[in-house]
């Protein structure tokens, strides 16, 4: 949906060619604040886009950005933020993407201000601050629990205003080289089916996360993996993909929301966890690594909201991973609700009025999905798969991967966050990388003397790989594992000439049960070695897709393809888990709990292996911190 | 608790199409989004659906159920009576791709028109300072999520295919009212609001405001507004004399009109 879309589906053979300087794949806050900056840079700049635009994923971040800005505690300061980011991510943070992370995120918050976002102000009329877990000072800046909203439009509003060509559902499937750099990318149009390529030397993923390959999970159905799993083919490399971040509080009822995020700001403005016992239970959880900083009764933590610098942070904003568990393992032991979650109250916290100005998303939300009042009664929560740290491993001042001319930033992105991501680090993550790559991108281009070209047999391979689950030949399958029901075709002519018999939504589906039960906030050797044999069965039977009706808006194809990516990154995040024998942040090992000293300073890094179906596994050496940075986390700081 | 609820599509494309029953089970507590894909998962692989967030916080999957104009995410089937047929068609204002999928372009050509936030310098300490209360008429607007659900249901637009190229909609007078919000904006944009974006086409009939899943005041807090202001601008006598002897309406001094 661009100017550019072609009246009619390209003839068979025949593929839509566009040149660019810099493509950026994803339209979401790092997609867009890469693309504006590369335009801003003076390079011709496209996003494509599996959504409309403004429906990326950021669209539904609700908490905020965290920005040193110091606007309400003044002694707060990038150095802090850092220390608590690494300190969020056990230590396995690139420690440089942290640290640029730290020092630019308040200028890129002030930019958006700039362009008319509109945050919450505080009593002086600055941009007001709320407090998340593992922050030490309020950082976040905010629009009540609808920032990622706000961001998203502003960016969009920048991309439209500065020209920025937008490709909309059109999704990319494979990267394009020459000679050891990226010379462009090759997709579809979702409208019609039929193919487009972009010439163009440097590549920005800015794809987001993995989530839909576990059953529940906050994520939509784009985030299938594919920048992970296109870097993963094109030769990249990707790391700490064992550490999947599952936010603590979804919604577990009714189960048509199950997975549903509900804000980490519910506890940061003062909503506390309870079991059916009705025990404010995350005192009995405060892990040694948290103990100096969390208070230790009920009275100091109440204290904290508006006395930070004589009490500690309450221990319901411990870090995700550590509340995660605690909920895990309250459930587990039985003193769940009724519908397999636990309680999160602020209604008897906080007054109706200031639940519903400052939470007015999660007040609708409740309201209209499940029928109840947040600000009468406990929301009933569980963890849900939320966020993948793990990504392409990139030069962390430029956001070039091991393929040159290929950048990643936001969630496709690996090593800013470690092992454990803290809240309102991703949308300030989005803006810092995401400039950071458009620039250099840019940069990158300019400084090239020639450009590389598309070659039309890498086009037909990748136009083949396309077309296959319609083509797919059922030999070897047996036709017993199928759903059971027969996929009829609506309208439309069936241009399937296989005779491939797997529906893609039951691969899917039986995937993410797998992810679930066998790779999900709590592993063990023996679950993980299964899951493996499991992925491998899969992705066997995805071999022998079946898809009905033809190319155009033909969701059933689109997930055939997009299967390939899911299957790719589960088989990272399985392989990657089964080697870690160790527990940290959001990879928990109930056969290795704890720290493990020798895991405390290495990286598993993935890569595709010879055959190209699968992944080979290394481990590498953390990059070491210089001793300036190190001091920050000796005693006393 | 489950049932088999019955259920009509609209499937086809441009070329014509019609509604087709599908029998699907579902659970107390699902949402008729939920009833399709689970049509598509099991019976219509190739059934065409916009989604994303299933949240109603982005927007996609705006559709007509029963003839309402409504996000399919947010529409509980126990809304309905379990022996009762939910009838889903795609929006009727937007040209139909395929099955519940239209060609919603006119509102992302409509959104190239739009004028953006012009603000003067930072203070000197590298910031912006407004406060709460000023923004919030701002922020009012900005809960848009872009479902196009209102301008599916203006009529200036819905039965006159002709007014869309005069006419930018519910949804964007949204944006004029914003940035005239704005307190920190320096520009005027009152006579491009009546020219540019067509608002005196609109006659206040607030349908837009009635399916804002949003609960945008649209018609009254920004459509009404921009209207005075329009007015005011053009055609409001004292206005008129106060700017001929030099009493100027203070408020607009900081804008420079366009």
């Amino acid at each position: 949906m661009t100017d550019t879309v072609p009246e009619s589906p390209a003839a068979p053979g025949e593929v839509e060619k566009h040149q660019y300087d810099v493509i950026v794949i994803g339209a979401g806050g790092s997609g867009l604040r890469a693309a504006i900056a590369a335009q801003e840079a003076g390079a011709r700049v496209a996003v494509v886009c599996k959504s409309l635009l403004g429906k990326a994923h950021t669209v539904m971040a609700e908490g905020g950005a965290a920005a040193a800005l110091g606007n309400l505690w003044p002694d707060d300061s990038w150095q802090v933020h850092f220390r608590d980011t690494m300190r969020g991510g056990k230590m396995l943070n690139n420690w440089r993407m942290a640290q640029l992370h730290a020092q630019e995120a308040p200028e890129r918050v002030l930019e958006l201000e700039d362009w008319g976002a509109l945050f919450d102000r505080t009593k002086d009329g600055l941009i007001s601050q709320r407090d998340f877990g593992g922050h030490r000072y309020a950082r976040l800046a905010h629009v009540g629990d609808r920032t990622g909203l706000e961001m998203i439009r502003t960016l969009q509003q920048r991309t439209v205003q500065l020209g920025i060509d937008v490709y909309m559902e059109c999704t990319i499937t494979d990267l394009l080289q020459e000679g050891g750099k990226v010379s462009g990318a090759f997709g579809y149009w979702r409208e019609t089916g039929a193919f487009i390529a972009f010439e163009a030397p440097a590549v920005v993923l800015a794809t987001g996360g993995i989530g839909k390959s576990f059953k529940v999970t906050s994520n939509s159905w784009e985030y299938t993996g594919d920048g992970h799993a296109m870097a993963l083919r094109a030769g990249a490399k990707l790391i700490n993909m064992e550490f999947v971040q599952f936010h603590p509080t979804g919604m577990v009822w009714p189960p048509s929301v199950k997975g549903l995020l509900v804000t980490e700001s519910v506890r940061g403005d003062g909503g506390i966890l309870k079991n059916s016992d009705g025990k404010r239970f995350m005192f009995d959880y405060i892990p040694e690594f948290f103990k100096a900083e969390t208070a230790d009764s009920i009275e100091e933590a109440d204290r904290w909201y508006e006395d930070k610098k004589n009490n500690r942070r309450p221990p319901e904003l411990l870090p995700r991973d550590e509340v995660a568990r605690a909920i895990n393992s309250e459930i587990k032991a039985g003193r769940g609700t009724e519908h397999g979650g636990v309680f999160l109250d602020i209604a008897s916290r906080r007054t109706p009025e200031f639940i519903r100005k400052r939470l007015p998303s999660m007040y609708h939300q409740f309201k209209e999905l499940a029928d109840v009042d947040i600000t009468q009664e406990a929301m009933e929560i569980g963890p849900t798969c939320h966020y993948v740290m793990g990504g392409v491993e990139v030069e962390p001042d430029t956001e070039m991967s091991g393929l040159e001319g290929l950048y990643a930033v936001g969630e496709c992105s690996g090593g800013m966050h470690g092992s454990n991501r803290l809240g309102g680090n991703s949308l300030s993550d989005l803006l810092v990388f995401g400039k950071r790559a458009g620039d250099s991108a840019a940069a990158y281009v300019a400084g090239l003397s020639g450009r590389a070209t598309l070659s039309d047999s890498d086009l037909a391979t990748a136009q083949e790989l396309a077309l296959s689950p319609f083509t797919t030949s059922g030999e070897g399958t047996d036709p017993s594992t199928g759903s059971g029901t027969d996929p009829s075709t609506g309208s439309g002519t069936d241009p399937s000439t296989g005779s491939g018999t797997e529906n893609p939504y039951t691969i899917q589906h039986e995937l993410q049960q797998t992810m679930n039960d066998l790779v999900g906030i709590i592993r063990t050797r023996e679950e993980l070695e299964k899951s493996l044999t499991e992925i491998e069965k899969l992705k066997e039977r995805a071999q022998h897709l079946k898809v009905s009706g033809d190319r155009r808006y033909n969701p059933g194809w689109h997930l055939a393809i997009d299967l390939r990516n899911m299957l790719l990154v589960s088989e990272c995040i399985a392989k990657a888990a089964l080697e870690r024998e160790e527990s940290r942040g959001g990879h928990t090992r109930d056969d290795h709990p704890g720290f493990a000293e020798k895991w405390g300073t290495l990286n598993i890094a993935l890569s595709i292996n010879a055959a190209g179906d699968g992944v080979d596994l290394a481990t590498q050496p953390l990059p070491v911190m210089p001793d300036d940075l190190a001091a920050f986390f000796e005693e006393g700081h | 608790m489950s049932y088999t609820l019955k259920m009509k599509v609209w499937r086809g494309d441009q070329s014509g199409g019609d509604l087709q029953d599908y029998d699907v089970e579902v659970e107390t507590g699902e949402v008729v989004l939920d009833a399709i894909h689970r049509v598509q998962a099991t019976q219509a692989g190739d059934l065409a659906v916009r989604w994303n967030c299933k949240a109603g916080k982005c927007g996609s999957c705006s559709a007509e159920v029963n003839g309402r104009p409504k996000l399919m995410c947010m529409c509980r089937l126990s809304d309905y009576d379990e022996s009762e047929t939910i009838t889903v068609t795609p929006m009727r204002t937007f040209p139909v791709i395929r099955d519940l999928v239209t060609d919603v372009s006119y509102n992302y050509e409509k959104a190239k028109e739009l004028p953006y936030a012009e603000l003067p310098p930072r203070d000197a300490d590298g910031k912006r300072r407004m406060m709460q209360e000023d923004v919030e008429r701002g922020q009012e607007f900005r809960k848009c999520i872009e479902c196009f659900l209102c301008q599916n249901t203006c009529h200036v637009v819905r039965d006159h295919e002709d007014n869309k190229k005069n006419f930018a909609g519910p949804r964007f007078f949204l944006r004029y009212a914003e940035l005239d919000m704005h307190p920190l904006d320096t520009v005027d944009r009152r006579s491009m609001t009546r020219e540019q974006a067509g608002l005196g086409y609109c006659n206040i009939t607030k349908c837009c405001t009635e399916v804002c899943p949003e609960g945008i005041h649209i018609t009254d807090n920004a459509i009404i507004p921009m209207k005075e202001r329009v007015a005011d601008r053009t055609y409001d006598p004292l206005v008129w004399l106060g700017n001929k002897i030099g009493i100027r309406d203070k408020d607009r001094d900081s804008r420079t009109e366009v």
